[in-house]
């Protein structure tokens, strides 16, 4: 039973994470006055894109076929270790939030090497401009993950969310506040949202992460958007569980709770990205630095408690 | 009650952040005064109470802190046609990484130092990084009106400080302690218009031709 | 007493402002400043030679009956009565000279800059309104027995004086006093942060911050608390007082100011910061911490004495100079207030002489400016052709400061050296002597060469400075010198008084 449970969470969990970046489409479809894409439209993409044949140029090398694999990969064994509703997933161990980190940051250098590796002059500037980002948001990823151990004593995510109550807001408000802020920033910047990065513009120089990936095709493509929508549920699903615990003793209504909390969350970045307009490239360190801020503060309130 | 005031207290730290990094006169003087009002409101979270003179003190230096110093400051920059700030000395990074670690240098500080231990967590060093951030504005920015802005920081700082230490004043001398900041903001803010029409601009670093170490120019 | 006291130039200060008529202003200045020297005269001598109703261990506090509150805050005790004294003669001399200066400046305004330019002055009014109003904060800061309500003065004292600095309205000028308000207004808020800790380390016994309070209850505090107390009070009121490294702000306030302005400030501000410092001593002492408020008074003393020497050594604009001396000064008296025992009667003293020939200085400088119309020294030459009497005041003034016998700054200079002879502070004393001995090398250089140089071209005609402005000056001078050959009975019991009050028992 216990696995039958287990292994339900991780596939709705796989199935649903498609429908994040619908739900945020939606939500800036309307807050523009448009009807806007359908909500379920990724999953029309990944199907169109899973039948088509890939195109790779004659520069390229199979680094630039693995990019895109690994990345997925990270991503899908990140899904595993994290908790779904307050229940661990299938992968939880102890100290797996510096694995999850891991994944990432491995997930990030493959997708930057395949970008290297066409030779083209647009991906590598949106390769460096991703791993200028990179020097802050996995600092503060990094801090904020450490500051929620420490306010709860866990190692493992599971048990961090497991023993995240409304009474841990009551007694440690200033961290868990500040942990929200930098996480939600960070989740910014590496789903590439405004205000760091815009997901619909078509215009190569503005572009940093859909440039890193422009040359990809068919189902490597589908691999990639697959994977962004598998990243940003990881990242919902870590300020979700910080900031609205609630276990009661059904795991089928904790389940719905915590997928109703990722569509608010979803809802939420739809109206950040509607509310903002992006930063100039320059600024966006300042912002990340500002997420960087709140996780060190988070900690420094930590340590003194 | 007091996790109002520890978010509070957070909020302080926060605004302090931003005024270091704030590059535009009027969300500075915004900033100060927003941090102004969270001190005011400080003493009403805090364990201790809502009774009658603290609500009534509370008021008046919201009200003063809230609005009277900001519209002094924003009169005085529309007199002056001053805009932005240009680049501190020594420039924006630095600027909030020095008060990040100016706040972790207070957190360290205060828990060295044997003060009442109070019921909110972090308001001395909250005070300490204000003070401190108060400090910074004035010694590394350019414009005449920042550095005000830095002093009311500074006061403000003292003032969340005087919280902390559960110092009670007598309400005369309290009352002669912000009269004495609001002539000073007044005073300063006419001292700026006459170098803004002195110099035709507010940037202090041309206010320096009285030196001693200048050999070989006339003093 | 002390609250008619502060009254009265609050009062006039406002009437300043609305009085239309120049003539009438400068007479109510002239009135006011006799009035408030004569109530002080009286008091001190009641005090000091009558013994009016006082008892050595606590000093004396009157009950004035229609105000039955004002006591707790306002009153005399001996350290007080003593600078209130010395500001209230010194106001007194101020007024007179002010008097005859506005008069003069409205006939012809002063120096021209280097590059030719014309400023204008301050409305008069502004000019006469600030000086009362800066007379009322100074006797608040000396009548008040509540350390909140010392700061409040001080901070007062400060925002008023800016306005009298910026009263030749030009670049220079601006500068000084932007410089001023700020640094001053932050050190301030730092004494603010001591009064705090004075607080915090009262809390036990609940003594609040009241000076009797806390010094009857000075066994209970806390001594952390108190030393940080003591080091946020004295770098707040040492950046008044021009103590190095605080000192930034003295010589361009001092020397761009009016001549009268400078020499208040000179003469009367810096006591009372020194006051405010030595309250903190005295409640340290009572704590027994003297040893420690007594070393950081040595230390940043002789600080103040070596930048003032140095600083002074190839000085270029005079009434620079002369806010020097003001810092050496102020690190003498620091010194003395550090070491305790006799030198602190020799601080005391010279905080009296100090005031009065700095004051006599400043009025003969300004006389100078009028006589040559600039501030360098090198076009400053042969004031003896050119005008004796303000020569003969400037020699002699030279000779006062710099502790000449018979001055009494040479009495106290002289004084606090044999203190610290006895305590066996040779480094001490050797510092002092030698920075001593170079600050005379220093000012003598500059003094003989302007008095007894040749001028670059023909001398004008010979200048004739107004009795008005001389008088001041050369009653201060005679008094400096009277008081080096004897210390009249009733300043010998207001500065034992005094001295005892502070120091405690050592």
């Amino acid at each position: 039973m216990e696995t039958l449970e287990t292994a339900t969470r991780f596939a709705a969990a796989l199935l649903l994470a498609p429908l994040l970046p619908g739900i945020v489409n939606r939500v800036k479809a309307l807050f523009a006055g448009r009807k806007g894409r359908p909500t379920l439209q990724l999953y029309y993409d990944l199907a169109k894109l899973a039948r088509k044949v890939p195109v790779y140029s004659r520069t390229t090398t199979w680094v630039f076929k693995a990019g895109p694999a690994a990345g997925l990969a990270a991503a899908v064994c990140a899904l595993g270790v994290l908790p779904f509703g307050g229940r661990p997933g299938p992968l939880a161990f102890e100290g797996d939030f510096l694995f999850i980190i891991g994944l990432l940051a491995f997930s990030r250098f493959m997708t930057v090497l395949a970008a290297l590796d066409t030779g083209s002059a647009f991906e590598g500037m949106g390769a460096s401009r991703e791993a200028q980002f990179a020097v802050f948001a996995e600092p503060a990823l990094f801090l904020s993950l450490a500051a929620l151990s420490r306010v709860t004593g866990e190692f493992s995510l599971a048990g961090m969310f497991l023993s995240l109550t409304p009474d841990s807001w009551r007694a440690a408000a200033p961290v868990l506040a500040l942990v929200t802020a930098a996480l939600f920033i960070v989740m910014l910047a590496e789903n590439c949202r405004v205000p760091a990065d815009d997901p619909d513009t078509h215009l190569e120089l503005t572009m940093i992460h859909e440039v890193m990936v422009l040359d990809h095709g068919g189902p490597e493509l589908a691999y990639v958007l697959y994977g962004a929508s598998l990243k940003l549920w990881l990242f919902a699903a870590l300020i979700a569980a910080a900031v609205l615990p609630r276990h009661s003793g059904s795991w089928l209504y904790d389940g719905a709770f915590f997928l109703a909390a990722m569509g608010g969350i979803a809802a939420a970045i739809g109206i950040a990205e509607s509310a903002m307009a992006r930063l100039r490239m320059l600024k966006v360190p300042y912002m990340l630095m500002g997420g960087l801020i709140f996780a060190a503060l988070a900690m420094l309130f930590q340590t003194g408690r | 009650m007091n996790t109002f005031a520890e978010l509070t207290i957070v909020l302080i730290i926060l605004l302090n952040m931003a005024m270091s990094v704030s590059g535009s006169l009027a969300s500075c003087i915004r900033l100060a005064a927003a941090q102004g009002v969270a001190a005011g409101l400080l003493p009403l979270m805090a364990a201790g109470g809502a009774h009658g003179r603290a609500v009534a003190f509370a008021a008046f230096i919201i009200a003063l802190k809230g609005l009277v110093f900001p519209w002094l400051m924003l009169r005085a920059r529309e007199l002056t046609g001053a805009r932005k700030e240009i680049d501190p000395l020594i420039g924006y990074p630095a600027s909030i990484t020095l008060c990040l670690a100016a706040f972790a240098a207070s957190a360290w500080l205060g828990s060295r130092l044997p003060l009442p231990e109070g019921g909110v967590a972090y308001i001395v060093p909250a005070s300490l990084a204000t003070i401190f951030t108060g400090f910074l504005l004035i010694t590394t920015r350019v414009k005449a009106i920042t550095q005000v802005v830095g002093y009311l920081v500074v006061e403000n700082g003292v003032y969340i400080f005087g919280l902390a230490l559960f110092v009670e004043q007598p309400l005369m001398v309290e009352m002669a302690i912000l009269l004495d900041v609001f002539v000073a903001v007044f005073v300063m803010g006419i001292a700026i218009f006459h170098i803004s029409r002195e110099f035709d601009h507010i940037d202090t670093d041309a206010l320096s031709q009285l030196s001693d170490w200048r050999r070989g120019e006339e003093g | 007493m002390a609250v008619v006291l502060i009254v009265l130039p609050l009062l006039s200060g406002a009437a300043a402002f609305l009085l239309r008529d120049d003539a009438a202003r400068r007479r109510l200045l002239l009135w006011t400043a006799w009035l408030h020297f004569l109530l002080t005269a009286g008091r001190i001598l009641a005090y000091g030679r009558w013994g009016w109703a006082y008892s050595v261990a606590e000093g004396f506090r009157e009950t004035p009956f229609w105000l039955p509150g004002a006591w707790e805050w306002f009153s005399f005790d001996a350290p007080g009565l003593l600078f209130l004294g010395v500001t209230s003669l010194l106001f007194l001399g101020a007024a007179h000279y002010a008097a005859a200066y506005l008069a003069e400046e409205k006939r012809d305004p002063g120096e021209k800059g280097e590059n030719g330019f014309i400023f204008n002055n301050a409305p008069e009014a502004v000019f006469s309104g600030c000086l009362l109003f800066f007379l009322s904060a100074m006797t608040g800061v000396a009548a008040a027995r509540h350390l909140g309500l010392l700061w409040a003065a001080v901070e007062a004292t400060t925002l008023l004086s800016a306005p009298l600095i910026y009263f030749h309205r030009h670049k220079r000028s601006l500068e000084a006093t932007w410089k001023y308000l700020l640094i001053c207004s932050v050190g301030i808020a730092l004494a603010l942060m001591g009064n705090l800790f004075m607080g915090a380390a009262g809390l036990r016994g609940g003594a609040g911050l009241h000076l009797d309070g806390l010094l009857a209850g000075a066994e209970g505090l806390d001594s952390q608390l108190l030393k940080a107390a003591f080091i946020f009070l004295f770098v707040g009121y040492g950046t008044k007082m021009g103590l190095a490294p605080f000192h930034t702000w003295l010589p361009d306030a001092h020397s761009e100011a009016p001549a009268v302005v400078s020499a208040l400030l000179s003469g009367a501000l810096l006591n009372c910061a020194f006051l405010g410092v030595l309250r903190a001593a005295q409640v340290c002492g009572a704590a027994g911490l003297a040893d420690f408020s007594g070393g950081i008074l040595v230390l940043f003393g002789l600080a103040s004495l070596v930048t003032a020497a140095l600083f002074m050594l190839g000085q270029r604009d005079y009434k620079r100079m002369l806010a020097y001396s003001s810092i050496e000064h102020m690190g003498i008296l620091a010194i003395g207030a550090g070491l305790g025992g006799r030198a602190l009667y020799g601080a005391l003293l010279g905080a009296v002489g100090h005031s009065l020939t700095k004051a006599g200085l400043f009025f003969a400088s300004g006389l100078v400016l009028a006589a040559y119309r600039t501030k360098q020294i090198k076009d400053v030459k042969g004031l003896l052709r050119r005008s004796p009497a303000v020569a003969a005041l400037w020699l002699a003034g030279f000779l006062l400061i710099t502790g000449t016998p018979p001055s009494g700054i040479f009495l106290a200079k002289f004084v606090i050296l044999k203190e610290a002879v006895a305590d066996g502070r040779w480094a001490v004393a050797g510092v002092y002597l030698f920075f001593l001995a170079v600050v005379f090398a220093a000012m003598a250089k500059i003094f003989i060469e302007t008095t007894f140089g040749e001028p670059a071209q023909e001398p004008e005609r010979r200048f004739e400075p107004p009795r008005a402005m001389v008088r001041p000056a050369l009653f201060f001078f005679v008094l400096v010198a009277a008081l080096g050959l004897r210390v009249p009975s009733w300043l010998d019991a207001v500065l034992n008084l005094a001295a005892g009050a502070i120091g405690g028992a050592r």
